[in-house]
Formats: structure tokens, C-alpha cells, sequence
């Protein structure tokens, strides 16, 4: 049942991942984030005073701005805005700065696959850059379902093109606990396995995407600990630095 | 959601309208524990459903659905162009969502909605996904001619549940459809083929007679409000405005899951919840197909 891969990658390989951070000079805070030939950078300004119109001013704003690779933003780009919108504000602290606005830019550098949720582990990894009080953070990962049930995680974008349907999930990261039991337990479940934000293209059986739900989970566990070892010697450098 | 949640004392003195407008969560919660939402209604019952076909008479295919007050308008125009070179024997489908400033307080003349373009989206993702149109049965002349179907949906009323009325519309606004005859004059040309000369025109006819689209699973679609342990189905405007995780789960009549989408929230969707979601949309889907089929069985009649 194996399935070979254009790259020669096994199902549930993921391509090489690299995050740097503070790349940007003027941003507040700044990532990019490489999936393979997948790369996208985000940059955050904020906290700025005021909210704009039909937002509540007693929670802190937050604004997403896609610019593609090329041309006018479309319907996609709409989607895209509002899906990476609403995965930050549900990761964000959003009482500690009412009435602010966030802005967060999300440019696409180049699209090879997993386009969002390259953006959303962008976006992620710049809002800790920026040093917005964060909840947990977010990991996202894209699954492909190919016509004989079987997954593979991370497509590139020829394998989102020709298999039968995909799905795209966000999940919280894992927490380190002193606690002898580990993480929080919600009904039974691990905190991490609660999915933030789900998306699918393309008819699938429920088993299927329960099927997806897991594989994705199993693989943002790892993911996390990449993101976790990216993001942590870095503000140990900055606080011996402060301190 | 706006101020922080006062000690329940207060409820036994303020008027049951001010409770609300204040502590519009906590009104919430205490309808939930007691298995029952403001309007009356259990907390897995989707709101009274209706359909009316042929609403706008100029249209080749028109529908008007109601969820609730949720209302959208949905209408098909067919016009005929050439296909494109990847697909030379396929029609297309282009879909718009409307939503003008009637339909919402939060709608300003003049300034779009942030949410329309992606209901838009969500549409013809949900549609192109589900299969239910085969776009080989909108080709005319292979290469030459094709039938483009624009839909358009207005929102005339938005209370919540925006995708699933607007959906619903869609999908009985195509099983309304009736692809108007049409023939090839002499220019090589297309021409609709009028009811009076008909007849004279018959030996070049493409399609003969006007006709309707074979659907062949049809997507249904239930949107539902996640809050604690709860899972309220098809909710109000209120309820998503305060609650505001929303799941919607599209299911086609061959029981595949078309879509299942969830935009961030602050409550995490775990396996039984999501499993919950699904078994309510199989429900809310078999309440829609006979809605649906009570209305194409109404037209026929007629």
C-alpha cells in the first residue's frame, strides 16, 4: 500500500523545516518559515492604539494582511486572511490589550504546497518575535488523502493537485508539564489533540478524516518540539541580555 | 462577551431583557443547563426550513431558502461561451455571493463585508468538491461551445448560518435549472432557441429541449455553535456572536464528508465533538433532502 513520492519521501516524512526569526529590521517581530520549496514571511506591528469599526474594543485586535506571490488578492486570499485571523485570535491573550490593533503581514514568498498552514506557523513563530501574549502555540500541518485511503502529510503542490482530496488542521503545541501526569486532559483527550482551526478540499469518508486527525496529530507533537527548540534559546539569550 | 461575568445574584433583580444585553454569555449558560435555547428550541434542532423554487422568473434557475429568518435568493443565469483549451468539453460554473446592506446592521453601504468572499469561496469549493454537477453535461460542441452557469446568491437576511442557507439555495436553485434549448444557425453560431419558432430551427438543434441537470450527490451542510461541552446546532446571529466557535460540516448523500470547517475558536474541537457534528448534519441532511424534494415534487405538479 505504500505509495511512492515524487521526491522519495515515505508517507509520513515531512520536508525539512527552517525557522529564523528577527529578519526584519522595522517589524516589531518577524519569521519566515520554510517547508521544502514552501516559504512564507510574516511580519507583526503591534500593539497599535485603537480597533477598527465592528470589532469589540475590550479584546486586543488582530488584523491579517496576505500579500501573494503575485497579482490582486482574490476570494482565496480573503479565506486565507480570515482562517489565519481567527487560528491567532484563538492562540492570542486578547484581555491584556484592549482596544489595540495587531497587524499581522503574511507574504508569500513562494508556494510549493501547505501554503497555509506554512502561513500559520509563520505567523505563529513572528507573534512570539514580537512578544504578543500567546495562550500556546499553534501548530499546522497539511494532510492528502490519495483515492486508495491512504495519507501522506505535507504535500507539495503537484500532490495537492492530483490526489483525491486534503485537509489542512491546526492543533495546539504540546506543553511541557512538572506535573507527573503531563498535560491537561479535556473529555478524556490531551489538551493537543483538540483541533483550532480544520479545512478540507475534496469529498473524503468520516473515517478518513478521523484517519487525518490523527496522523496530523502525531506529526505537530514533532513538529512542536522543532518549533519549541527554535523558539526557546533564543529568548534565553535575550533575557541574559536584559538581565 | 463584552463585560466580565457578574455574580449570579444579579439575575433574580434585573429585568430579563437588561440580564441578556449585559451578561449575554452568562444569559446563555443558564438556558444551556437547562438543555434549551432562548428561542425555544433543543439545543441539536436546526431552526424551521423552507424552499421556494423559481423565485425570479428571468432566471434559468432560482430558489429561495429559509433558515429561520435567514433568507438568501439564489438565481442562475446560463449564457454560452467558447471553453477553455484545457477542457474543451466542459461548461463551467461561476459563483458570487452577495451581501447587500439590507441583510445586516454590520453591513455599511459601500463597504463590502469582510465574511462574503469567503462564504464565496467556501461555495464553490463545497460544490466543485461534492461532484454534484458534472460539468461535461454543460458542453454544447465539444471545443467550440459551452454553457457558463453564473449563480448569483443574495443574502436578504443575515441571522446566522450564512454557508448552510446559502448552500441550500444553491443546490435547490440547480435542481430548478432548466438549460434552455438552443441550435446552431447558419454563422456557426449559437442561438437560443425561442418557444414561438421553436419547431423551424430543429434539424441544427444541439440540445432539443429544455433540460435539467442529472444531481447526483447533493451537498448538505449544518453549521454548529461549539460553547464548553455544548454543541448547538444551526445557530442565530447572537449565538455566534457570542459563542463564537463555529463548525460546519458538509455531508453529500452518499455520506462522504465534503467539508469540514472550522475557523479558529476558542474552543478545540476534540474527536467526540467533531464525530457529535457529523452525526447532526446526518440527521439535519435527511430533513433537508425531503424539504428539497417536497419543493421539485411541488414544481412538478404545477
Amino acid at each position: 500500500m505504500e505509495i511512492d513520492r515524487l521526491d522519495g519521501r515515505k508517507a509520513n516524512q515531512l520536508r525539512p523545516l527552517a525557522c529564523s526569526r528577527n529578519i526584519l529590521n522595522r517589524a516589531h517581530g518577524s519569521a519566515s518559515w520554510t517547508q521544502g520549496d514552501t516559504k512564507v514571511l510574516v511580519a507583526v506591528y503591534g500593539p497599535k492604539a485603537g480597533t477598527k469599526k465592528n470589532e469589540n474594543p475590550e479584546k486586543a485586535c488582530i488584523e491579517v494582511i496576505w500579500k501573494p506571490k503575485s497579482g490582486q488578492i482574490g476570494k482565496l486570499e480573503r479565506e486565507y486572511e480570515m482562517i489565519v485571523k481567527r487560528t491567532l485570535q484563538s492562540i492570542c491573550i486578547l484581555n491584556i490589550n484592549p482596544n489595540t490593533t495587531t497587524s499581522v503581514i503574511v507574504q508569500v514568498i513562494n508556494d510549493d504546497g501547505a501554503l497555509l498552514p506554512c502561513a500559520i506557523n509563520a505567523a505563529c513563530a513572528a507573534l512570539v518575535d514580537a512578544g504578543i501574549p500567546l495562550k500556546h502555540l499553534a501548530v499546522a500541518i497539511c494532510c492528502c488523502l490519495a483515492d486508495s485511503g491512504y495519507i501522506i502529510l505535507d504535500p507539495t503542490k503537484l500532490e495537492e493537485q492530483s490526489m483525491k482530496a486534503y485537509a489542512y488542521l491546526v492543533f495546539p503545541n504540546s506543553i511541557l508539564s512538572v506535573r507527573p501526569e503531563g498535560s491537561l486532559k479535556v473529555q478524556g483527550e490531551p489538551r493537543e489533540h483538540g483541533v483550532i482551526t480544520s479545512g478540507t478540499q475534496g469529498a473524503m469518508s468520516v473515517d478518513d478524516y478521523l484517519n487525518c486527525l490523527e496522523r496530523g496529530r502525531a506529526a505537530t507533537a514533532k513538529m512542536s518540539t522543532v518549533l519549541r527548540r527554535n523558539l526557546q534559546p533564543q529568548i534565553a539569550s535575550e533575557l541574559s541580555k536584559a538581565g | 462577551m463584552g463585560l466580565p461575568d457578574a455574580p449570579g445574584d444579579l439575575s433574580s433583580e434585573v429585568d430579563v431583557d437588561a440580564f441578556r444585553r449585559l451578561f449575554p454569555l452568562r444569559f446563555y449558560e443558564r438556558h444551556l443547563t437547562e438543555s434549551i435555547r432562548p428561542d425555544g428550541r433543543p439545543l441539536g434542532r436546526a431552526r424551521d426550513t423552507t424552499i421556494a423554487l423559481g423565485a425570479v422568473a428571468s432566471a434559468e434557475g432560482s430558489a429561495l431558502a429559509k433558515i429561520g429568518s435567514t433568507t438568501m435568493l439564489a438565481a442562475i443565469k446560463m449564457e454560452v461561451m467558447t471553453p477553455s483549451m484545457d477542457s474543451p468539453d466542459e461548461g463551467c460554473i461561476a459563483i458570487d455571493f452577495h451581501m447587500p446592506p439590507i441583510c445586516s446592521p454590520i453591513v455599511r453601504p459601500g463597504r463590502p463585508a469582510e465574511i462574503a468572499p469567503v462564504v464565496s469561496k467556501q461555495l464553490s469549493d463545497t460544490i466543485s468538491s461534492s461532484g454534484m454537477i458534472n460539468l461535461k453535461e454543460l458542453s454544447l460542441v465539444s471545443g467550440k461551445a459551452a454553457w457558463m452557469a453564473y449563480l448569483d446568491i443574495y443574502c436578504l437576511d443575515a441571522d446566522g448560518a450564512l454557508f448552510d442557507a446559502a448552500l441550500l439555495s444553491a443546490v435547490a436553485a440547480f435542481s430548478h435549472l432548466q438549460i434552455p434549448a438552443v441550435s446552431l444557425n447558419d454563422d456557426g453560431k449559437i442561438v437560443v432557441v425561442s418557444e414561438e419558432n421553436g419547431g423551424k430551427l430543429e434539424k441544427d438543434a444541439v440540445n432539443k429541449e429544455r433540460m435539467k441537470l442529472t444531481l447526483k450527490s447533493i451537498p448538505f451542510s449544518l453549521t454548529c455553535v461549539l460553547h464548553k461541552n455544548y454543541i448547538l446546532a444551526d445557530p442565530t446571529a447572537e449565538e455566534e456572536s457570542i459563542m463564537e466557535t463555529v463548525v460546519t460540516v458538509v455531508l453529500d448523500s452518499s455520506s462522504q464528508l465534503v467539508s469540514l470547517y472550522k475557523p479558529g475558536g476558542p474552543v478545540l474541537a476534540y474527536t467526540s465533538a467533531i464525530q457529535d457534528c457529523v452525526a447532526l448534519t446526518r440527521q439535519r441532511m435527511k430533513e433537508l433532502q425531503k424539504i428539497l424534494d417536497e419543493a421539485n415534487s411541488g414544481m412538478e405538479v404545477d
